[in-house]
């Protein structure tokens, strides 16, 4: 990986003011080939090496801050990947990585004015990844907490849905159109016997009575007339 | 094109619109000190200015004790300034604690002086609750502006962040109140003081987090599967 240019990060410590004005304080005068190695490393551990792939990347958003979509789309895909790869290292199950994945182009979008190029984009973009992150594996534990995984548990539940007030109507609606069925006059009873609590046919039905197919069509109408009306009375 | 996360992508490209870079936190801090001290100045327009300062003045434990309210307020401002951006430490929310250390000390010392100061005397309840009431009252204009100028940020701390800026509204207010405060330190009235900050702090972080949850950005709209 090639190197780019070297900016100092501060932001790393919010103590590094202090700790660099030390060691400035603290370096003698009277002896500067000692001090001048010793400034440079602490130095060197404040400061931060650019790659080019953050370079392109803060290149790219910076772009996107003005509001060019073609940089921001590039910006976005090429995160995509790069956040899959940190949620997983991170912990994350496969099937919620792409959870935090958009989670985090949400925050991206959401946060791009406090993106400062002249710092890492990675870092930035690495702190909002490991936050959500964090966010996504706190829900799936709470999720574990409170549900159970148990598939035969919804067969052995009795469905609700079911009114048993309707089986009741219906037996009870059975035994008056019974009641109701006896009633009628010999010839009628036995149109609706054959023809509807059989279901045969007008032929068969016929044939078996001994009667004309018309015979039986008019006792079936009347029949069915009468029992209407008993039914409607509530008889 | 069924892919979520493409999806997700299109529909914030097409929300895109050019962000006007933050101010750097010091400077955001120091717009809302300047806001500290336009309130100071109206309010030094009520007060006994002079009689503030031979009582201040008069004894190590009350300057101190202001020197630190002051350095709270502006460092727990700076603090909020800095966690309201995404890549900073949460080590930023320690910032304020020396400064937070020698206001409470001072202020602390303040009681055990076997004497009181001339020209003051001792609150009593009445004086307490106005006290009370001034801190409270003060520091929620002070902390509603801190939090609108914080919501331009997008913190991933919001009840910390909130919660620095309940403090350093809080440390303004006890500061203006040197104002209209004629009185001696003593345990109850002080005690009052630590009770109206904790409030203030409290109710920030309650408020202020759920609001900087939120950004000023309207919400984007992802086209449902198979749209396109």
């Amino acid at each position: 990986m090639a190197q780019g240019n070297v900016i100092s990060a501060p932001w790393r410590n919010p103590l590094h003011p202090f700790l660099f004005a030390c060691s400035i304080a603290l370096s003698p005068m009277t002896a500067p080939a000692v001090a001048e190695p010793r400034i440079r490393h602490t130095m060197q551990r404040a400061e931060w090496t650019r790659t080019d792939s953050d370079a392109r990347r803060s290149a790219l958003m910076a772009a996107a801050q003005t509001g060019d979509r073609v940089a921001y789309e590039k910006l976005l895909r090429d995160c995509a990947s790069f956040i899959v790869s940190l949620a997983r290292r991170r912990g994350v199950p496969p099937d919620r990585v792409d959870d935090v994945v958009q989670e985090a182009l949400l925050t991206i979008h959401r946060a791009r004015a406090t993106y400062d190029p002249r710092r890492s984009f990675e870092a930035w973009l690495r702190t909002i990844v490991e936050r959500r992150a964090i966010d996504v594996l706190r829900q799936v534990r709470r999720h574990g907490e409170r549900e159970v995984h148990a598939p035969l548990a919804y067969e052995s539940y009795a469905d609700e849905t079911i009114d048993l007030s309707v089986g009741i109507e219906h037996k009870d609606k059975a035994k008056r159109i019974g009641a109701a069925l006896t009633q009628l006059p010999q010839r009628q009873r036995e149109a609706v016997q054959h023809l509807m609590v059989d279901e045969r046919l007008l032929a068969d039905a016929a044939a078996l009575t001994g009667r004309s197919k018309g015979s039986l069509k008019v006792s079936l109408h009347r029949a069915l007339n009468a029992l209407r009306l008993k039914m409607d009375r509530g008889d | 094109m069924d892919d979520p996360n493409d999806r997700l992508i299109d529909a914030l490209v097409a929300d895109l619109r050019p962000a006007r870079p933050l101010l750097p936190p010091a400077l955001r801090t120091l717009i809302w000190l300047m806001l500290v001290a336009a309130v100071a100045i109206g309010l030094a327009m009520f007060a006994d200015v002079a009689a503030m300062g031979r009582r201040i003045g008069a004894i190590p434990d009350m300057w101190l004790a202001v020197l630190g309210s002051i350095a709270t307020m502006a460092t727990a401002a700076f603090a909020a300034f800095e966690l309201s951006l995404p890549d900073r430490s949460r080590a930023w929310a320690l910032l304020p604690l020396p400064a937070a250390a020698l206001w409470v000390g001072a202020s602390g010392l303040g009681c055990m002086r076997a004497y009181v100061l001339p020209g003051t005397h001792v609150a009593g309840f009445g004086e307490t609750r106005d006290c009370l009431l001034f801190i409270i009252g003060l520091s929620v204009p002070l902390s509603a502006a801190l939090i609108v100028m914080l919501r331009r940020a997008y913190s991933l701390a919001p009840p910390l962040t909130a919660a620095m800026a309940g403090l350093a509204s809080a440390a303004a207010a006890a500061t203006l109140l040197n104002f209209f405060h004629p009185f001696d330190a003593a345990a109850a009235d002080l005690a009052l003081h630590a009770v109206a900050v904790l409030i203030v702090v409290a109710a920030a972080r309650a408020v202020g987090s759920r609001t900087l949850q939120n950004s000023f950005a309207a919400p984007v709209t992802v086209p449902p599967a198979g749209s396109n």
